[in-house]
């Protein structure tokens, strides 16, 4: 190997690694405030992309009609909580958050899908769509055992991401797609070729990452995911609705799932079940950081990037294997720091 | 005498079972083959899942490595199919072993993960070695012979998976009911108290997940034989986690939960191959998105999967009574010279907040002595530096003369030191019975095997009895064979102390017994008390309430403030200028 392949290897690598990072960022958010470990995030990616790919071919993605079916569900799961306590007053502005607004959202990408809008756009109606998914599924799925164990959590995330790949391949079918680059364009510096659309994910997902760190650090929403994070009980009693902030987490999470989705398209072929893959890679990242620890979930999952990156050049047909062994001397390591082991329930 | 009900079931099971090949057809036949080799796979997720609280998505990679050892060595080398079964267990036992070590001692999540991440890895490893056949995979792998009869026919292998099976199935409901057993339901949520009775926590898991991959590891070596080929796809994280949506379907806390689950999840996946495609119109993956939905609804509505259904309806088992036995082997409770427990200048410091400060105190064998303070003086503290919770910062505890400051919780039981829970931690499902017994831990020596193979039933005996004499000891005769959980919370209290008297203990630690009891339940537990002291047992108790403690103690330790403030009779004390400062603010 020389050096131009080195540079070429590494600026892959880290690409790749900037998209995982959003990922991993988004998983650590979900564990640390609904202690939900996020399996099906790798499919929100996927299905970022397929959404997107259809917009471009001028369909209405099949996101449309999920979107449809779990907003009704959503509404029926709402109208039951409120029927049953009695709550009847809150139900019109609660039918219109959980189904008016994704339906509307639904109508929106099926009604702009056939005129073939400028690009942006397209990625704008795509975020809108995969974004509106997040909260619904934590309010479908997650919220009715929110006092469940981590692991009862685990199984039902694992569930879903049998269901979402299984409702992927109805809807988006076995075809993989690719979408556009942002950029074609490339430019040199010093003798390396670096490529617009690469700088444009690196600085994109920092740009996310930092705008991450303004929310919780300076808003109360924000403020207020990291106190239900902490101790649920207590953000409770605070005022701090625990479902709330589940949703709330979910959206966030899902939006930049979906982003990582649109960056992820120009770079690989998405086929419906890529998703797993995508998203184990994230957790790896997110594992090197406890699940609790931003900068270094991100800096972990850069690292992934880049030995994905060279393991495919050095032993292409294990390259899978590396990656996922990396996480042995990763919970080695964890495992001979920590002291002390902690009830499970 | 008339045959139990669960036995005449399990007979008429066994019949049922061993009528299909003969007369039911070859579809059937295969189906139930599918069905055994999955129950065996799923039993090992019912101990680790189920009672133990662990999970593992990786089982179909110790399926697979099972299956591929046999392959393997029977097709390149011409080993004998016995001989790579013993090889495909002891390479499964390492890796699994290895895994446990570096997953178990963290939260429980980590194990689930690692899982995958091993179960996705191997995969990958099976399908890219071509020594393994890669994708495509090996055949000609050779028939099973036993004592030279060949297992070439479905309809024979039938009878061997499922001689098998329910070997397993005897097994693990042996082992639930046992020494290790008890410890093992212990596991989930009850750690603390587990190794407070002398369990090493983190071995048992390790054992645990061990287990259940090695009965993964049969059913592999199984189906390699029945299949006499393998290529990677039925041991990917796919399979993996329909492995443990049996377990959780059927019940995870039961053995025939898993069964169960494995019937009705193969059942109900070729129902919906064959449905499915014709309602949806095409081909797809119907089936797994049918599968996803029906798990999140079985969480949602049925946490404990479907067996507690079915075991509603079936008359309610009558409990073992307990047999006369010899008593368990017991300590020399002979007086020790000079005092029994002794701080010496103990102190623990969290950061910068001294928690207690160079605290010394003694306890002399066959008294009762009180240990109080207002809210926050660092009597818990306390507590845990004696029973080996917390580490100490500097100082020391000794016992007996011996120093056992620093020590796990583990080996200050192993001394005599039994304690209580200020938090009742008994296990709620358990009966009064079982949950005493498990304070009895280290009086027997049954492990894993032994209990699997039922060759405990001496000790078993012995361990009942004494558990029943505990329970007798302290009053609850009549509540032996009820759930621990049902009892209110001033008797479970005394559960406790029965749990801690099992233990043969020569000194017990009362972490405060009267909180939350009602009037008359506290003068019980004080009746006991008193009794116990009659018999020459050494107490420390805790305790906040003044009333509780002055009648009963007969020396008290005031603390306030992380020290000592006075130290005597409760009359000298409750003249004390000092005590009445700290607990009424220096008011009177």
């Amino acid at each position: 190997m020389d050096l131009s392949i080195a540079v070429l290897l590494a600026q892959d690598g880290i690409t790749n690694g900037a998209i995982y990072a959003l990922l991993a960022l988004a998983l650590v958010l979900v564990f640390t405030v609904t202690r939900v470990v996020w399996i099906p995030a790798g499919e929100f990616v996927a299905w970022g992309t397929l959404t997107l790919a259809g917009l471009q071919m001028g369909r209405a993605p099949g996101t449309v009609r999920v979107l449809i079916g779990m907003a009704v569900i959503a509404g029926l799961m709402e109208t039951w909580v409120c029927v049953r306590r009695g709550e009847t007053r809150r139900l019109p502005r609660r039918l219109f958050a959980w189904t008016g607004v994704p339906i509307i959202v639904a109508a929106l990408v099926a009604w702009l899908a056939p005129m073939q809008l400028p690009f942006p756009v397209q990625v704008l109606l795509t975020l809108a769509a995969v974004t509106t998914l997040g909260p619904l599924l934590y309010r479908v799925a997650y919220q009715p055992l929110a006092d469940a164990s981590v692991l009862v959590l685990l199984i039902v995330s694992v569930a879903l991401h049998f269901t979402m790949l299984g409702l992927g391949l109805w809807f988006f079918g076995a075809e993989g797609s690719r979408t556009p680059a942002f950029s074609s364009g490339s430019f040199e510096i010093g003798g390396v070729n670096i490529s617009v659309q690469s700088l444009l994910v690196v600085a994109s997902s920092l740009a996310l990452i930092g705008a991450l760190a303004l929310f919780f650090g300076r808003t109360l929403f924000g403020k207020a995911l990291r106190a239900t994070a902490v101790n649920r009980a207590g953000a409770r009693l605070v005022g701090v609705s625990p479902d709330f902030a589940g949703a709330l987490t979910f959206t966030l999470a899902a939006l930049l799932c979906a982003f990582s989705g649109v960056l992820i398209g120009p770079i690989t072929t998405i086929y419906y079940d890529s998703g797993f893959l995508i998203g184990l890679k994230g957790f790896v990242g997110a594992i090197i950081g406890g699940l609790s620890s931003y900068p270094i979930a991100a800096a972990g999952a850069l690292l992934v990037g880049l030995i994905e990156s060279f393991s495919s050049f050095w032993a292409s047909a294990f390259k899978e294997v590396i990656v996922f062994t990396l996480i042995i001397p990763v919970l080695l390591w964890r495992s001979l720091t920590t002291t002390h082991h902690e009830e499970d329930e | 005498m008339r045959m139990h009900w669960s036995r005449a079931a399990f007979a008429a099971l066994v019949v049922a079972l061993a009528l299909v090949p003969l007369f039911a057809p070859e579809f059937w036949v295969t189906l139930g083959n599918y069905i055994g080799l999955y129950s065996i796979v799923a039993l090992g997720l019912v101990l680790l899942t189920g009672v133990a609280g662990q999970t593992s998505f990786g089982q179909a990679a110790f399926v697979g490595l099972g299956a591929y050892t046999t392959a393997y060595l029977t097709t390149k080398f011409g080993t004998s199919p016995w001989l790579a079964l013993a090889v495909g267990m002891a390479i499964t036992a390492t890796v699994a072993l290895f895994l446990g070590f570096i997953t178990l001692r963290m939260k429980g999540h980590y194990l689930p993960l690692a899982t995958i991440a091993w179960g996705m890895s191997l995969f990958y490893v099976f399908g890219n070695l071509d020594i393994l056949g890669g994708h495509t995979g090996m055949s000609g792998i050779p028939a099973l012979s036993i004592f030279g009869y060949e297992l070439k026919s479905e309809h024979r292998y039938y009878y061997l998976i499922w001689a098998i099976a329910l070997a397993s199935l005897w097994a693990t409901n042996n082992l639930l009911d046992s020494r290790p057993g008890r410890a093992i339901r212990a596991l989930k949520g009850r750690l603390e108290m587990a190794e407070a009775f002398g369990v090493d926590a983190a071995r048992l898991k390790s054992v645990t997940f061990v287990y259940a991959a090695l009965l993964a590891c049969i059913s592999g070596w199984l189906y390699a034989h029945l299949q006499r080929f393998v290529n990677p796809t039925p041991f990917g994280v796919p399979m993996g986690i329909e492995y443990l949506f049996m377990a959780v379907v059927g019940g995870a806390g039961s053995v025939w939960g898993a069964v169960l689950g494995a019937t009705v999840i193969t059942l109900l996946k070729q129902v919906l191959q064959d449905l499915l495609p014709w309602l949806f119109g095409r081909s797809g993956n119907f089936e797994l998105i049918v599968f996803g939905v029906l798990m999140v609804l079985i969480l949602q509505f049925a946490r404990e999967g479907l067996w507690p259904w079915i075991e509603r309806l079936m008359p309610r088992r009558k409990p073992r009574p307990v047999a006369v036995a010899e008593p368990l082997p017991a300590r020399d409770h002979a007086r020790h010279a000079g005092p029994l427990l002794e701080m010496k200048k103990a102190r623990k410091q969290f950061g910068g907040l001294i928690a207690v400060n160079d605290l010394s105190f003694e306890i002399r064998s066959g008294e009762i002595l009180g240990l109080i303070g207002p809210n926050g003086a660092g009597k818990s503290t306390t507590f845990s530096l004696i029973s080996g919770a917390a580490a100490l910062t500097s100082g020391d505890v000794t016992f007996r003369g011996e120093s056992i400051g620093g020590a796990p919780p583990y080996e200050i039981a192993r001394r005599g030191i039994g304690r209580t829970f200020q938090h009742v931690k008994l296990i709620p499902q358990m009966t009064v019975l079982d949950n005493v017994a498990l304070g009895a831990y280290l009086r027997g020596t049954t492990g894993i095997v032994r209990a699997a193979l039922a060759l405990d039933g001496v000790e078993e005996a012995r361990t009942r009895a004494e558990a029943a004499r505990a329970i007798e000891r302290v009053g609850l005769g009549d509540h032996t064979f009820d759930a621990a959980g049902s009892l209110p919370l001033g008797k479970q209290r005394i559960v406790e102390i029965a749990r801690a008297l099992a233990a043969d203990p020569l000194l017990l630690l009362l972490d405060e017994p009267a909180a939350g009891l009602r009037f008359l339940e506290k003068q019980e537990l004080a009746r006991l008390l008193r009794s116990l002291k009659v018999d020459g047992m050494t107490v420390l108790l805790v305790e906040h309430d003044m009333d509780f403690v002055m009648g009963l103690t007969d020396r008290l330790v005031v603390m306030d403030f992380g020290e000592k403030l006075a130290e005597g009779q409760p009359t000298e004390i409750q003249k004390n200028e000092k005590v009445l400062e700290a607990y009424l603010g220096g008011v009177i």
